[in-house]
C-alpha cells in the first residue's frame, strides 16, 4: 500500500526566489517523516511539489519507483490534509469523506462502507450528516484526515494539520496521528514548524532551512548530534559558543570557549585543520551540584570536564530549574536542572556551584 | 445606548436614532416609489378621454386588455430576451469574474477598475456609440468590407442581434460583480483539495466552483434579469421599433398613445408578477437554508 518517496535534485524557483534549492531526499515506505523548519524555509513548497500543486523548476520526484514529476495532483496516489482543513462547506461530513471515492467512480455501496470505516477510524461515527461549519476544530481536522485516508493513498501529506488546534488537544492528536499511521501503514510526510511536535511524532526528521535540507535523522540523532549551528539552535535549546583550539592531545583536543572556559573534547571531535569552531552544549547536559565531588560523581572522571561557576539567574519552572551560570573563567552558560526530588539540592541566585560536563555531550560545529 | 456602541453588539429593534438615520431613505422610498405606485394603481382603474386625459371612474377594462394575446406574446418575448441576456451574461461573465477574483492583488484592483471605466460615460452615449459601430456605414461594417471585398454590408443595427448586444453590454457588469464577490471568497485550498482527491478540471468546476459561487450567480441573475426585462431605451435605440418588448409597450402607452390607464395596468400586472417571483424565490431559499 505505502510507497517509497524520492526527491532527486529538486529545485523550485518563484521568480528570483529559490524556495527549494537542490533537495535530494529518500523517504522509506511506511515511514513517518517530518519536514521541520521555520516559516518560509521551503517545507510547504516541498510538500506542494510532492502533492503536484507545484511543478519543480528542475529535478524529479519519484513515488514507488515511478517518476510522477509530470503528473497533475489528481493522477498522483497521494492525498493531503490541509492546514485550513479545506473541507467543502456545501457538503456534509459524509459527502466530504466520500468526495475522493466519487471522483474515482467507486460503486455506491462500497463508498458507503468505506466512508463508514474511515469515520470510525477517526472516531466520528454518526456525524455523517453534519455540515462542516457545525464541527469543532478537532473534529474538522479528523474529517480532513478521514477524507484523505479513505482514498487509500500510498503517501499521506500533512501540512501543519495541528497548528489550529489548542495546545491540550494538540498533544492528544499528535499521539493519535502517530498511532493511526502505524495502524494503516501509509507513508506520512508531515510538515511543521513545531520542533516538539516533530520530535514526538517522527521516525525521521528532515530539518529544512533556506530551501535546503540541513540534516536528516531520527529525533535522538537530530537532538543529540546536530550537524549545524542552525540544527542545534532550532531544535531544543543550546549554548552555542565560539571555541579556539588550545592543544591537540592524544586523548582529545583542549579548547578554550568564548569567555575563557577550557574544556576537553573526545578524540576526533575537533575537525582537522581548523583553529576555530562552535561548541554546542545542551543546557540539561550540564550537571550542576553544590559540591565538587557530587558534580564529578555522575560520569567517569577522565571523561568529565569539571568547572566552578556562580548562579547569575535562576528561574524555577516546576519540572525544571533554569540557571544562568557564569564560570570562574568568565564563560556564560545556560543550564537546566531537573526537579528530581523535593529533597534534592535547591539553587539560588548568587550560589557557587560545581559543574560536570561529559566530553561526549560536547558537539563541535564548523563555523559558517 | 448609542447606535455606535451597539454596532458590534446584538441585533435589536431600531431606536429613534436608527430611525433618524433611516429617514432619508424612507422619504425617498415614499416620494419616488410608494406614492407614484399608488398613483399608478389608481390610474389603472380609470379611463381616458379623447385627449388622453385621465378620467376618474372605476373600471377593470384596462386589466382585461392586458391579457390580450398580443400583449401576452410581447410579454413572452420580453421574458425570452431577458432570459437569453442573463444566460449570455453568465457564460461570458463567469470566466471574467473568476479570473479577476483569482488574480493577484495589484492586478485584481486594476482589472476591477477597468470594468468600471464604462460607467464614467453616460449610458445613452455608450448606446449611441454602439449604434455608430453597428450601423451600415459603421465601424464593424467598414472592417468587414475591407476583409471580405465584394460583399455587401451586414445588416446589424435594428435587428434582434443588435438588441442582444446592447442588453448584454449594458448588464454584463451587474453579473460580473456579484460572481466576483463569490469567487473572491472561495478558498483556493478547496480547489486544491478537490484536485488532490482526484477531480480533474471539469469535475472541480462542476462539483466545487459552481456550487460555491452559486450565491453570486443567483444575485447576478436577479440584477440582470429583472432590469433587462423592462428595458426600453436599448430596444428602442438599437432595435428600432422592430422588436417591441414589454418595456417599450408600457413606455408607448404613456408617451405616444397617451393611454395612461392602460400603461398603468400593464405596469401593475408586471410588478405583481415580479412580486410573486421574488416571493417564490425567497421561500425556496428559506427552505434551502433550513434544510442545509
Amino acid at each position: 500500500m505505502s510507497a517509497r518517496v524520492e526527491l532527486r535534485e529538486v529545485t523550485k524557483r518563484f521568480g528570483a526566489v529559490e524556495a527549494v534549492a537542490g533537495v535530494s531526499l529518500e523517504i522509506a515506505a511506511g515511514e513517518f517523516l517530518t519536514l521541520l523548519g521555520p516559516s518560509g524555509c521551503g517545507k510547504t513548497t516541498l510538500l506542494r511539489l510532492l502533492a503536484g500543486f507545484e511543478a519543480p523548476t528542475s529535478g524529479t520526484i519519484w513515488l514507488g519507483g515511478q517518476d510522477v514529476t509530470p503528473l497533475p495532483p489528481y493522477r498522483r496516489p497521494v492525498n493531503q490534509v490541509f492546514q485550513s482543513y479545506a473541507l467543502f462547506p456545501h457538503l456534509t461530513v459524509g459527502e466530504n469523506v466520500a468526495f475522493g471515492l466519487r471522483m474515482q467512480r467507486v460503486p455506491a455501496a462500497e463508498v458507503k462502507e468505506r466512508v463508514r470505516q474511515a469515520l470510525e477510524l477517526v472516531s466520528l461515527t454518526g456525524l455523517d450528516a453534519r455540515p462542516p461549519d457545525q464541527l469543532s476544530g478537532g473534529q474538522k481536522q479528523r474529517v480532513a484526515l478521514a477524507r484523505a485516508v479513505v482514498c487509500r493513498p500510498q503517501v499521506l501529506l500533512l501540512d501543519e494539520p495541528l497548528s489550529a488546534i489548542d495546545a491540550k488537544l494538540r498533544h492528544a492528536m499528535q499521539l493519535e496521528l502517530k498511532r493511526l499511521q502505524r495502524q494503516i501503514g501509509i507513508t506520512f510526510v508531515f510538515v511543521t514548524h513545531d520542533q516538539e511536535e516533530a520530535l514526538t511524532m517522527s521516525d525521521r526528521i528532515a530539518l529544512v532551512n533556506r530551501g535546503r535540507i540541513e540534516q536528516v535523522g531520527s529525533p535522538p540523532e537530530i537532538y543529540n548530534r546536530p550537524a549545524t549551528a542552525f540544527a542545534a539552535d532550532f531544535i531544543g535549546q543550546a549554548n552555542l559558543l565560539p571555541a579556539r583550539l588550545v592543544a591537540g592531545e592524544a586523548g582529545g583536543a583542549r579548547v578554550r570557549l568564548e569567555g575563557g572556559l577550557e574544556l576537553r573534547l573526545p578524540a576526533g571531535a575537533w575537525p582537522e585543520g581548523v583553529a576555530e569552531a562552535l561548541v554546542s552544549i545542551r543546557p540539561e547536559k550540564v550537571h550542576v551540584a553544590k559540591s565538587k565531588s557530587r558534580a564529578r560523581s555522575k560520569f567517569p572522571e577522565d571523561q568529565t570536564n569539571t568547572f566552578e561557576a556562580r548562579i547569575e539567574e535562576e528561574v524555577f519552572k516546576g519540572a525544571t530549574d533554569h540557571l544562568r551560570l557564569a564560570t570562574t573563567a568568565g564563560t556564560r552558560l545556560a543550564a537546566v536542572v531537573a526537579n528530581e526530588s523535593a529533597l534534592g539540592e535547591v539553587f539560588h541566585e548568587g550560589d557557587r556551584v560545581f559543574c560536570g560536563l561529559h566530553a561526549d555531550d560536547l558537539v563541535v560545529l564548523r563555523l559558517g | 445606548m448609542s447606535g455606535v456602541e451597539s454596532a458590534g453588539g446584538a441585533r435589536r429593534a431600531p431606536g429613534w436614532r436608527a430611525w433618524a438615520l433611516l429617514a432619508p431613505l424612507l422619504a425617498w422610498l415614499l416620494l419616488f416609489i410608494v406614492i407614484p405606485t399608488g398613483i399608478l394603481f389608481v390610474y389603472s382603474f380609470c379611463e381616458r378621454d379623447e385627449l388622453g386625459r385621465v378620467v376618474y371612474t372605476f373600471t377593470g377594462e384596462s386589466y382585461a386588455r392586458v391579457f390580450d394575446p398580443i400583449y401576452l406574446r410581447i410579454f413572452g418575448w420580453s421574458v425570452g430576451y431577458a432570459a437569453l441576456t442573463t444566460a449570455i451574461c453568465i457564460v461570458v461573465g463567469f470566466p471574467v469574474a473568476y479570473q479577476i477574483g483569482r488574480a493577484r492583488d495589484p492586478w485584481r484592483h486594476r482589472l476591477l477598475l477597468l470594468m468600471m471605466v464604462p460607467f464614467w460615460t453616460s449610458f445613452l452615449i455608450r448606446t449611441y456609440a454602439w449604434i455608430t459601430i453597428l450601423k451600415q456605414e459603421g465601424l464593424l461594417n467598414a472592417v468587414w468590407q475591407a476583409l471580405v471585398p465584394g460583399h455587401g454590408p451586414l445588416d446589424l443595427l435594428y435587428t434582434p442581434t443588435a438588441v442582444m448586444i446592447g442588453l448584454v453590454y449594458a448588464y454584463l457588469p451587474f453579473m460580473i460583480l456579484p460572481i466576483y464577490g463569490s469567487v473572491e471568497k472561495l478558498d483556493p485550498a478547496l480547489i486544491e483539495a478537490a484536485h488532490d482527491l482526484g477531480a480533474g478540471q471539469l469535475r472541480v468546476f462542476s462539483a466545487v466552483i459552481i456550487p460555491l459561487t452559486l450565491p453570486g450567480i443567483a444575485a447576478g441573475t436577479l440584477l440582470v434579469f429583472v432590469p433587462s426585462i423592462a428595458m426600453f431605451a436599448i430596444t428602442d435605440l438599437m432595435g428600432g421599433a422592430r422588436v417591441p418588448l414589454i418595456g417599450n409597450v408600457i413606455q408607448n402607452q404613456f408617451m405616444q398613445a397617451r393611454d395612461w390607464p392602460f400603461g398603468a395596468a400593464l405596469g401593475m400586472v408586471f410588478m405583481a408578477l415580479f412580486a410573486v417571483v421574488y416571493w417564490v424565490l425567497g421561500r425556496w431559499r428559506e427552505r434551502e437554508e433550513a434544510a442545509g
